[in-house]
């Protein structure tokens, strides 16, 4: 396992300068493309100068651009170690395979390739294998390639094809930008020019110059003065101390100045110190060093809490709740705080597979997502077997008011209308009978949509199809009683092709109870047949005599007046000032139903388009009316002896070919040869 | 452990100098003591004895203000070396955060040393903690005396220091190696404030 990306460590939240701006601009390029640019991109700096910061850096924005990414980032002495280990359980060459796979590999440390010749060999095999299938590689170090020690010559030149580039120490300018974004970030409101006054120590170590503030910090917190002119008494031992040790090991590595822990065979003999070598004021550098130790555990908690943040997120939870803890001052424990946290997930997990299994469609409601409130969740599951999971609605696309009225259907629009008007009051069920594609589905869904908009809550519109799936559905889950109690809830139940429901025992008797229940508590229902209820075939008499106990009333397949207004107003949408002769000739062609006389348009116009004609009565007639196109000449697929002719290069006239066989013998005796 | 409230936003760690008798463990406390602004310090707590040996304990406490926003208090403790003070010892340890383990240099006095590193193992067994669990740190004191009278830190580890924890020399009297030592013991403790890290 590669160690995480510290999500502190962003573009953002580096202070650019002089001093790095050229690497940043290169780290930025690679980030972006990565691969392509700069490859493998070198970056060196003495330690404390952000150099990590880059590397996670770029490995962030590059994960940003590209989720996809595979982003590695290690150290060299995790790339030791692991590397060790897989050559010690003989898996060294899928160790190296493994490399392969990865889109932009980070290295961090690489001076401590000294002496590491089969390191330094396998790093080499690595970046010829990443750098041929074009995958990017960044490294670190605190010196450039040509000063580590015992370097290989090749591995040298490999560096040196990319880009080599340093950050350099920050200049005065940007001590300052760094200390106020520190100072922001601790929350520090110290006197002003107390910054500047820091700047101008010669720190140039962004770590010591953190430690530094870090140390003002704990004076100011003490209830001490700190103003610009005591910075130098306060910070002068100190400062004057790191200064001397910077200045004593250029390029010491980061382990070691970083890890306090000191090895048990790194002792100093203190005892023989005099008390004059040990600093003036031991307990404010024993503060200093506590303060900064403090902040950045709890900087490390801060980043946990991020990281938890992203994971959450990109799982698709809210997380607001954890975003809260890192907008404030980190008022509870954080480590307790995630816990908590991944425990609701949990508990929302289990919430939704529970009402997956009851209401499927509630499954994936924003609840489900959010473990700030877990009571909502459980509430809507509670509902879910309550039946709360509401059944269809109509659809918003059949409106009452484009349905085209005529004497034909009027008996029918206007109950509709009464319907309306007055739910359950006067026609309680209503039945619409017609033959197919007369407008039934419209109008039923047009009452439904009318009643929502008076006033009615919850409409169920579904189809009589529908209605048997979702209770097939049900018998399977074994939530029958949810799904009654779904439509039970409804203020107004619409069924569409009530007559599908034939032969469908469950299905009748489901429908019979919830038309008795509807009945007695006076809500309204309305259904559609395709079929005239006395010629329903395989419905109980009990639930027939109920449908025919309210009005039925007929959708005729829709007279000239009604083909020709339904017509009039495709034309007025579709065509710029239609030809009203035009519609009048379209109407006076036979159609059985208004989707046929949608057909008839739609070709018209089609061909009006594909032929960029005028659209005039001529022009329709001329499509209409023109030799129809050769009709097949059997309806069932030719009898054949088993061999197909082939649809292009084969026999295609059908003169050459044998369609009618006078004699039926003939054609017996040709198959059997 | 109890070391971060959240709710008050305090951090109090318990750190308990533990070792032989008269190996130095008050002294430590007195130098820190001498040290410490007197904004910064409580009132230390010393029940001794007339002959100045500790007869409870030693209490030091220490503020070092607000860190991070986490007002930060250290408590310094130290133990009665004596043997007989078993019980009074395995109360200071309670619910410490961190032990720095002050052995006396002296070749003579190296069974004491491992009798005491003995009795605060099993102090801490009886509290459920296993030294390997807790920050412990070992000071080397007196390594001012005269070579020919001491060992030196190499021979103290091999013979002590066998969990190779970190170890600091000392000259507590004149203050060498105590605030080292001190430093060392708190960057263990704290560290362990974000102990869900796997790297910490």
């Amino acid at each position: 396992m590669t160690p995480p990306l510290n999500p502190y460590f962003r573009f953002d939240t580096m202070v650019v300068g002089a001093a790095n701006r050229l690497a940043v601009t290169a780290a930025r390029a690679v980030a972006e493309t990565p691969g392509t640019v700069y490859n493998p991109l070198f970056v060196y700096a003495r330690p404390g100068l952000g150099k990590t910061h880059l590397l996670m850096a770029i490995g962030h924005g590059a994960a940003a651009i590209d989720p996809s990414l595979d982003v590695h980032y290690l150290t060299l002495d995790h790339f030791i170690e692991s590397f060790h280990a897989a050559i010690g359980s003989g898996q060294g060459e899928a160790y190296r395979k493994g490399f392969l796979d990865v889109g932009l590999l980070l290295v961090d440390d690489v001076q401590f390739l000294t002496g590491q010749r089969e390191t330094q060999a396998e790093l080499l095999r690595i970046i010829d294998g990443m750098q041929t299938a074009g995958r990017q590689i960044v490294l670190t170090s605190d010196r450039p390639p040509a000063e580590i020690e015992a370097l290989d010559e090749r591995l040298i030149r490999r560096f040196a094809g990319g880009l080599v580039i340093d950050i350099a120490a920050p200049d005065y300018e940007t001590k300052v930008a760094i200390l106020r974004r520190k100072a922001e970030e601790r929350r520090a409101g110290l006197a002003p020019g107390v910054l500047e006054a820091v700047a101008r120590l010669p720190i140039d170590n962004v770590r010591e110059l953190v430690g530094a503030l870090n140390r003002l910090v704990a004076h100011q917190a003490a209830g001490e003065q700190v103003g610009a002119e005591q910075v130098p008494g306060l910070l002068g031992v100190q400062a004057s101390k790191r200064e001397a040790e910077v200045a004593s090991v250029p390029g010491q590595g980061k382990a070691a100045d970083a890890e306090a822990p000191a090895s048990a065979g790194d002792k100093e003999d203190l005892s023989s110190r005099s008390r004059a070598e040990r600093p003036a004021d031991e307990f404010g550098d024993f503060l200093s060093e506590i303060s900064a130790t403090l902040s950045q555990q709890i900087e490390s908690w801060r980043g946990n809490v991020a990281a938890a943040i992203l994971r959450w997120n990109g799982d698709g939870y809210r997380t607001g709740r954890l975003e809260l803890l890192l907008e404030g001052e980190l008022a509870r424990d954080p480590e307790e705080a995630l816990r908590e946290f991944e425990a609701d997930v949990r508990k929302l997990d289990a919430l939704r597979a529970e009402v997956e299994a009851v209401a499927p469609s509630l499954a994936g409601s924003p609840l489900f997502r959010d473990p700030g409130d877990v009571a909502a969740a459980e509430a809507l599951l509670e509902q879910a077997k309550e039946g709360a999971d509401p059944p269809p609605a109509p659809s918003p696309l059949w409106r009452l008011d484009s349905l085209v009225e005529s004497t034909g259907n009027r008996v029918a629009i206007q109950a509709a209308q009464a319907v309306i008007a007055q739910p359950a009051q006067k026609y309680n069920p209503l039945v619409l009978v017609g033959g197919s594609g007369v407008g039934k589905t419209h109008l039923l869904n047009g009452i439904g949509n009318a009643l929502v908009a008076n006033g009615l809550r919850t409409v169920a519109c579904v189809s009589a199809e529908a209605f048997t799936g979702e209770l097939i559905e049900a018998i399977d889950r074994d939530a029958v009683a949810q799904w009654r109690k779904r439509y039970r809830r409804v203020e107004a139940f619409l069924l569409d092709d009530v007559h599908l429901v034939a032969e469908k025992g469950r299905s009748q008797d489901e429908l019979f109870l919830l038309f008795n229940q509807f009945l007695e508590s006076g809500r309204q229902m309305v259904f559609t047949s395709a079929v005239a209820l006395p010629q329903l075939a395989g419905v109980e008499p009990r639930l027939l005599t109920r449908l025919e106990g309210g009005l039925v009333a007929e959708l005729p397949v829709p007279d000239r007046e009604i083909r020709q207004r339904v017509i009039e107003r495709i034309l007025s949408e579709k065509v710029e000032r239609p030809d009203p002769e035009v519609a009048a000739y379209l109407a006076g062609r036979p159609a059985d139903s208004v989707r046929a006389v949608h057909g008839l348009v739609q070709r018209v116009l089609s061909a009006a388009e594909a032929q960029q004609a005028k659209l005039s009565a001529a022009f329709a007639r001329s499509v209409l009316e023109a030799s129809p196109p050769r009709p097949v000449r059997r309806a069932a697929p030719p009898r054949s002896s088993g061999l197909v002719a082939p649809g292009v290069g084969g026999a295609r006239s059908r003169e050459k070919m044998v369609w009618d066989w006078p004699d039926i013998g003939d054609r017996l005796i040709e198959e059997w040869r | 452990m109890s070391l971060v409230n959240f709710a008050a936003r305090e951090i109090t760690c318990k750190i308990v100098y533990y070792g032989p008798g008269r190996s130095g463990k008050t002294t430590n406390l007195q130098y820190i003591f001498g040290r410490v602004p007197e904004s910064r310090r409580g009132r230390m707590v010393s029940l001794a004895t007339h002959t100045d040996r500790t007869l409870f304990f030693d209490f030091l406490p220490l503020d070092l203000g607000s860190i991070s926003g986490f007002a930060t208090k250290f408590q310094l403790y130290t133990v009665p070396g004596q043997s007989y003070y078993a019980s009074t010892r395995k109360l200071v340890l309670q619910g410490a955060d961190g032990v720095v383990f002050v052995a006396d240099s002296q070749a003579r006095r190296l069974d004491d040393n491992l009798e005491s590193l003995q009795d605060l193992q099993t102090n801490l067994l009886t509290q459920n903690i296993d030294i390997r669990q807790l920050p412990v740190v070992f000071q080397y004191n007196k390594q001012d005396l005269p070579g020919d009278l001491i060992l030196s830190p190499p021979e103290l580890d091999d013979a002590l220091n066998f969990r190779e924890v970190q170890s600091f020399s000392a000259d507590a009297l004149h203050g060498g190696g105590v605030f080292e030592t001190l430093k060392g013991i708190s960057e263990l403790v704290l560290r362990r404030l974000a102990a869900a890290e796997p790297t910490a």
